[in-house]
């Protein structure tokens, strides 16, 4: 079964592979996943504002009690010796493009303009085949508008695109108030790609010690269908190629968001649960369920469902949404 | 040096250790290092030096080696050199002691050697980190050739000449330089080239060496023991190389002077040609004798001179006679040591040999035998000044002179002390002098050498900057002395007149003499908020006068504010010096700002360009925040500077240690100290500091007295007490009371009050406080507040509830709650701001503390616990509490161990005596004090009370045995021994002697600070160092594992081991110091202490240490050998399995972390082998914990 596709430009011999994940920090885990027949590798976000801090709290750390006793000038071996940058990650792309034949797909999550760009340019030297960009924060001040967010992400797109010759996709969160337009907008800056959708961390509380709890809930089936509404949208408008994140688990999953138009399906939670090997099972999976149902190849699903191709496109607007409701009624009498 | 007249080249700014460093650095193959004050810089360096992949003169990355001890570094170069390389070490004071024995050996076998030493006193009635000649003299015997460096330009062309002169020669170098003044003065030296040093090295000599060294290719013995019939001779068979050796460094000087135009001479001589009065001293001292004696020939047209000695050992004769003006009539000798009972000093001494040997050879060098006079001076870097060697000249024009005398203390004992004149200015004109007041944690020293850096590489200036540190770790104050000058500047001592002032901490004015270095119409800056007005009137009268009278220009600068603004919190370093340039006028102001920003990007721009754009904006800010405040005709002020001591303190104590805390020490005369080093205790309650601008307050309505906010206070600052509802009666307003929660107190109330004076803010109360408000859990029962809204009526409450009554103490349960009820006897230490290492102390005070004999060896625990001016321990109402005492750094196990040796052998005697006059004393009393074996509570204090009867009976026997058992009765009450140290003591120097105390059965409690690094010198590795962590002496991240002390000692069986964590499991803290204490036998706790060389803020270090044990980076157990005799198993393990990654733990702290940015790989590496043998020690734990005796059947 034919199940090529393609994706930020590449090729590739199916549509499964790892999303940004601290899967892909034990080079061992990578091996695996290329052998559980991973498309391509994307890496564990490297976070500018980490770094940042890192930096500034080592520096506050050794230079704050240096130069008070005369016994001891400093607590730490030469100052200087030490960059605390993004080595350690640039390293790590190194080493999985040693590893693996498959493209490997960086992921960037910057706060500064310089930050995005001047690391995105470090990745491409590092080797990475693409980069992810993560466009991740919680725009929780009051003073700030819907269009500072929006103009934001696209100053970002637009300056990475400048900046590295390797293609660029943007992972983008859902909650933008007309999403379309700001795709549109996105698409006009080049863009090779859009991942749908970031998956924000939720902090918990912990009711007995009274403190936020930071906590990580892995995804369901039922976050795809978020998915597939704007897969199905977008996928017959706009040129970037799209990968489905988010809500992945089932055979029935990959074909769904195959259908309403995805080029690439990336898989985190199944993958933190089950371990490398559910991907060679979703991937025998669904060339079995292609056979099964009769297509040629995985192109001839590839959009089948979107909004142009679907028979019932107001489904995708606002019509889901009421049919959904009287369904639940129906089910649910008074 | 006399100057040659050649082109000044590029100079390079570098103190004394750097100097000499690099020097011994190009020229070696093997260095062994041990970090020791002031002498570590430069083991610190060469290692820094070689991770960097700095290669030798040869191209090749010396091997540098960390012994356990100084003896260890001379044993492991010893044998280097026996292997036939070039082998260095550098060491100071006690270290170089350590190494006598081996020095003894390398001279004997005629081997190549430079030992450099940072000169510092040796340890007497005191220790001391600071500077003199006491160490390198006691070594003037051992067969090294001794050579002083009097400048940090010597300190690196001596290096040269030693690491030459020892090829050729075969005589092993001590090459020397005064610690502090030379190892630690930033100076403009002109570098040696490295072709330069080539030169002087002659490969040939090398080659010699290595055919000398050992080779089972042509096998030789070393080392064998000889008889009576030959060691004489063959001991003597050396002689012709010592001749030689003054000959010899005089070519190596001469060479150097070829090459690079500084000339210099075994005995160099300065002054008039005909001078009738000469000093003879070494070391820097020398060089304010030379520039004195210039000014008094130039000035006065005095006929004096100063004769420096270089080459010390071998002493040349004929050098030392003929570098004297033949016109010499007067000679003072100046000694930088003591030795007590000696004829005079080792210096006096030999020059007055070797004047009466050339007389006695016939060589007349002098019209009139001179007469030599000799003298003490600069004893622990005590300052040494024009007027000081003035004094000397002046003393040698008297027709009867002292002969022996000291120079820059008052001696009304002994009236050896010569009396001073009026303070000298002997400086060129041209100088620029600038005195900077700071405090250690704003920034203040490292903007200074940032600003001499600039000013020399800008303007082409010498430069010297020398800085003068506090003996506290928290709220630290700094002064640095800065000179300018077109010249190189020779003045080795700090500036008393300086025209430009600053004081970088507001509170500074109240407590140091700011004003007084200020020379007339001098610009002083002040770190101030608000108007002209304002800040004016904020000065107390006394400062207002000094102003006034100095003529100053007044500026003032909101320094904290644009720093805070910038995002820079206390380090107002930024700010401050770039008002300094604004205002100094050193350089043109835009080119000065340039500068800043520029150094500003070179310091952080690899490392954090957060920290540029902040430093940046704080450039920005700073001059346009510089206001001038107008200097009025009289004082306004109603208020002047605080007594730095309360008018209730006892005598001794105003007297003494409070002039020390007013900066008057060196005012105080001789008859003001005891003989033998003795000091009272409890003196850290009077120096009243309020170093932190935000204090806990208490929520008492939220509280739940669970009292770890007592337990974790670094410094003893918070408080907790029941008492009566009555003796609340008069409290003052402000003072809070609850019911006490708990049966044995039931009824009484509860208080807890916070000491806002002595708090250092860190934080750590309010960290473990658990009890939070339901409706807005932001707010807990302790929430840190300004010290300006509730400073006062906090200190009224903690007054108060100080002298409330102590707690009964057999009533008081002894867990965490209630053993909080107890006197801490250990309070308001120097210790740093959230110390992870003074809580087991104040725990150890409080819970046997009245009955408490510490040895605590060198290091953090000696600084903090005994470092003048005030100390930290102190007493009950009784009047019991803690007896200190400090030996050294290595023999600190042994040092307990005697103590606890006399102890048991007066107890013994107590107990015989009781016996053989138990005919004369009641019947019960005797049994009652032959009975009492319990070391709890009720057993000490019913046992106190039978002495005091014991005493009253003893009173009314005649004879000697009575007044034999008066004399020691109280020792019929247990004393609880306590061998306290830091890991670097405990793992490396001092294993040795721990290991035999450990075995010896004996009734010891040894506490271990476990720190995981050197602390105290720096953040050295020890052995202790965990695997992975990043420590000097192992930069790349330390490779092996930690030293598994605990495991060690349990191998016993008869040694109860234990490893605790406060901030994890504070009960088990406290059960184990009770169980280790009420064991008769050797206990062994070694306690996790977090620090500030692990490189986070320690707010966080309880949050740390409970991830040090949750991830298995450290145990908590107990294996106590009384359970292995009732047939239990012996260890118990205080926690579980490893439940949360390593990885994790290691995440959170700058040790672990620089490895990983800086090599990711190798770093994984690290990580993988730490989590196996945190898992392998786990494993041998859980397998000790299941062992159990087979009883026979």
């Amino acid at each position: 079964m034919d199940m090529s596709t393609r994706y930020l430009g590449f090729d590739l011999p199916h549509p499964l592979m790892p999303g940004a994940s601290p899967l892909v920090d034990s080079l061992d885990t990578v091996r695996r996943l290329e052998d559980a027949g991973a498309a391509a590798i994307v890496m564990h976000s490297l976070f500018e504002e980490q770094i940042k801090q890192d930096r500034l709290h080592a520096l506050l750390a050794t230079e704050g009690p240096a130069n008070s006793y005369a016994e001891a000038l400093s607590y730490f071996p030469g100052l200087d010796h030490f960059a605390l940058g993004p080595e350690a990650y640039l390293e790590q792309i190194r080493r999985i493009k040693e590893a693996v034949r498959v493209p490997v797909i960086a992921s960037l999550n910057g706060v500064s303009t310089e930050g995005w760009s001047d690391y995105a340019r470090l990745i491409q030297e590092a080797g990475a085949d693409a980069l992810e960009l993560n466009v991740y924060f919680v725009a929780a001040a009051l003073d700030e508008y819907a269009a500072t967010v929006e103009d934001r992400v696209i100053t970002i797109a637009r300056q990475v695109k400048q900046t590295v010759t390797i293609p660029v996709a943007l992972k983008v969160s859902p909650f933008f108030s007309a999403f379309g337009g700001f795709v549109h907008r996105l698409e006009q800056t080049g863009v090779d790609g859009l991942v749908l959708f970031n998956r924000f961390y939720q902090p918990d509380i912990d009711i007995e010690r009274l403190e936020a709890a930071p906590r990580l809930e892995l995804s369901t089936s039922s976050e795809l269908l978020l998915r597939l509404r704007w897969l199905a949208i977008l996928s017959s408008q706009v040129k970037p190629s799209l990968a489905c994140s988010g809500g992945v688990h089932t055979v029935a999953d990959v074909v769904k968001a195959i259908m309403t138009g995805a080029n690439a399906i990336q898989l985190v939670s199944v993958l933190l649960q089950d371990g490398p090997n559910a991907l060679a099972e979703l991937r025998i999976g669904l060339e079995r369920w292609l056979i099964e149902h009769e297509y040629e190849s995985l192109k001839q699903m590839q959009g089948s469902m979107n909004l142009s191709r679907c028979p019932n496109p107001a489904a995708f607007e606002r019509g889901n949404y009421m049919a959904a409701l009287q369904g639940w009624r129906r089910l649910n009498p008074l | 040096m006399a100057d040659t007249g050649v082109t000044r080249t590029e100079t390079a700014l570098v103190d004394g250790n750097q100097a000499a460093g690099w020097v011994a650095y190009r020229c070696s193959e093997v260095i062994a290092i041990y970090p020791i004050t002031p002498a570590s810089p430069m083991g610190e360096l060469a290692d820094e030096w070689a991770a960097a992949e700095k290669s030798n003169l040869w191209g090749d990355i010396p091997q540098i080696v960390e012994m356990q001890s100084e003896g260890g570094a001379a044993g492991a170069i010893h044998g280097a050199l026996q292997a036939g390389t070039l082998a260095t070490t550098f060491t100071a004071s006690q270290g170089l002691l350590l190494m006598i024995p081996n020095l003894y050996k390398i001279a004997g076998e005629l081997t190549p050697f430079v030992l450099h030493v940072a000169a510092r006193t040796l340890a007497t009635h005191a220790l001391s980190i600071f500077g003199d000649h006491s160490d390198v003299m006691a070594c003037r015997q051992t067969g090294m050739a001794l050579l002083s460096a009097s400048t940090v330009q010597e300190a690196q062309d001596f290096a040269l000449i030693s690491h030459a002169v020892t090829l050729k020669a075969r005589v092993p170098f001590l090459h020397f330089f005064d610690g502090f003044r030379t190892s630690h003065e930033l100076n403009g030296i002109i570098p040696l080239s490295d072709d330069d040093i080539r030169a002087l090295i002659d490969e040939s000599a090398i080659s010699a060496l290595r055919q000398r060294g050992l080779s089972p290719d042509r096998p030789q013995i070393r080392g064998t023991a000889q008889n009576p019939d030959v060691f004489f001779q063959a001991r003597e068979a050396c002689s012709p190389f010592y001749e030689q050796c003054p000959g010899q460094v005089q070519d190596a000087f001469d060479h150097l002077a070829e090459r690079t135009g500084r000339r210099y001479r075994l005995f160099d001589y300065d002054g008039h040609p005909a001078a009738e009065r000469v000093i003879v001293v070494m070391g820097s001292g020398a060089e304010t004798a030379r520039e004195t004696a210039r000014f008094l020939e130039r000035e006065r047209g005095e006929r004096v001179g100063v004769l420096t000695v270089h080459l010390y050992r071998p002493f040349s004769i004929a050098d030392f006679v003929t570098a004297l003006p033949e016109t010499t009539r007067a000679i003072a000798v100046l000694d930088r040591t003591k030795e007590p009972g000696a004829v005079g000093e080792p210096l006096f001494l030999d020059v007055v040999a070797a004047l009466a040997e050339a007389r006695a050879v016939g060589t007349p060098r002098f019209a009139v035998e001179p007469v030599v006079i000799g003298g003490r001076y600069g004893l622990s870097s005590k300052e040494f000044t024009p007027a000081m060697v003035k004094a000397v000249f002046d003393e040698l024009t008297r027709p009867r002179p002292k002969r022996r005398f000291t120079v820059g203390i008052h001696d009304d004992v002994s009236h050896s002390s010569l009396a001073l004149g009026e303070a000298l200015d002997v400086e060129p004109a041209g100088t620029t002098r600038a005195v900077f007041f700071g405090l250690g944690s704003d920034g203040t020293v490292g903007a200074n050498k940032n600003s001499l850096k600039i000013i020399a590489e800008e303007t082409g200036q010498y430069g010297q900057g020398y800085f003068v540190y506090d003996s506290r770790k928290s709220g630290a104050t700094t002064v640095s002395h800065l000179r300018f000058s077109p010249q190189p500047i020779h003045a080795p001592y700090l500036i008393s007149q300086a025209g430009f002032v600053a004081c970088h901490h507001f509170p500074l004015l109240d407590q140091m003499d700011v004003l007084g270095t200020a020379a007339p119409g001098a610009i002083v800056l002040l770190n101030a908020p608000g108007t002209a007005d304002d800040v004016w009137a904020s000065l107390p009268r006394s400062v207002q006068q000094q102003a006034i009278d100095s003529r100053v220009r007044l500026f003032a600068v909101d320094a904290s504010r644009v720093a805070r603004d910038a995002g820079l919190g206390r380090r107002i370093n930024t700010v401050m010096q770039t008002c300094f340039f604004a205002l100094s006028g050193v350089l043109p102001a835009d080119d000065a700002v340039e500068r800043i920003k520029g150094a500003i990007d070179k310091t952080y721009g690899r490392r954090s360009e957060e920290a540029v754009r902040r430093n940046h904006a704080a450039v920005d800010q700073s001059v346009a925040n510089l206001i001038e405040i107008p200097v009025p005709a009289e004082a306004s002020a109603l208020f002047d500077r605080r007594p730095p001591i309360p008018a209730h303190a006892p005598d001794f104590v105003r007297r003494v240690t409070g002039a020390i805390l007013a900066g008057h020490g060196d005012q105080l005369p001789v008859s003001a100290f005891p003989v033998d080093g003795t000091w009272p205790v409890g003196t850290s309650q009077y120096e009243k500091r309020g170093i932190s601008a935000e204090v806990p307050g208490w929520n008492a309505e939220l509280c739940i007295q669970c009292n770890k906010c007592a337990m974790v206070c670094p410094h003893a600052v918070i408080r907790v007490k029941t008492c009566t509802p009555e003796s609340l009666a008069e409290a003052p307003v402000g003072l809070r009371s609850l019911d006490y929660r708990g049966e044995e107190f039931a009824g009484s109330r509860y208080v807890l009050a916070v000491s806002p004076e002595d708090c250092t803010g860190c934080t750590l109360c309010v960290a473990v406080c658990p009890a939070k408000d339901k409706a807005n859990p932001r707010r807990k029962a302790l929430e840190m507040r300004p010290t300006a809204e509730i400073g006062a009526t906090a200190s009224a409450a903690f007054s108060y509830v100080l002298a409330l009554p102590e707690a009964p103490r057999p009533q008081v349960p002894l867990a965490v709650k209630q053993v909080q009820l107890f006197q801490p006897l250990f309070e308001f230490s120097g210790a740093c701001a959230g110390c992870g290492e003074t809580p087991y102390l104040k725990l150890l005070t409080q819970l046997f503390g009245d009955r408490a004999v510490i040895a605590n060896a060198t290091g953090c625990s000696s600084i903090y616990g005994g470092n003048l001016p005030t100390t930290p321990y102190t007493v009950t109402p009784e009047g019991r509490g803690p007896a200190w005492s400090n030996s050294l750094f290595e023999d600190n196990a042994e040092y307990g161990f005697g103590l606890r040796t006399a102890f048991d052998q007066l107890a013994l005697q107590a107990r015989r005596l009781v016996q053989a006059l138990a005919g004369q004393l009641p019947e019960a009393l005797v049994e009652g004090l032959l009975a009492a074996t319990g070391r709890d509570e009720a057993t000490i204090a019913a046992q106190r009370e039978r002495v005091v009867a014991l005493r009253q009976a003893l009173a009314g026997i005649d004879g000697l045995a009575a007044q034999r058992l008066l004399e020691i009765a109280d020792n019929l009450v247990t004393r609880s021994v306590w061998i306290v140290g830091g890991d670097g003591w405990a793992y490396d120097i001092g294993f040795g002697g721990l290991d035999h105390v450990l075995a010896s059965g004996r009734n010891v409690n040894v506490l271990v600070l476990d720190t995981e690094v050197y602390s105290n010198t720096g953040g050295q590795q020890s052995k202790a160092t965990p695997l992975g962590a990043s420590a000097k002496f192992a930069i790349a991240g330390r490779a092996s594992g930690k030293k598994d002390l605990g495991m060690m000692a349990m191998s016993y069986g008869n040694v109860f081991v234990a490893q605790v964590a406060f901030g994890a499991r504070d009960q088990q803290t406290v059960r184990t110091l009770l169980e280790a204490e009420s064991y008769d036998g050797p206990s062994l706790v070694i306690a996790y202490s977090h620090c500030i060389a692990h490189g986070y803020d320690l707010a966080h270090g309880l949050d740390q240490q409970k991830l040090a044990v949750d991830s298995g980076h450290w145990s908590l157990y107990r294996f106590d050998p009384r359970r292995l005799a009732v047939g239990e198993r012996p260890l118990v393990m205080d926690s579980g399995p490893a439940k949360a990654r390593l990885a994790d733990f290691m995440a959170n702290e700058t040790r672990f972390r620089v490895v990983e940015r800086d090599d990711p790989a190798r770093f994984r590496a690290l990580l993988k082998a730490a989590e196996s043998e945190s898992r392998l020690r786990l494993e041998r734990l859980r397998f000790a914990a299941e062992f159990q005796e087979t009883k026979d059947k």
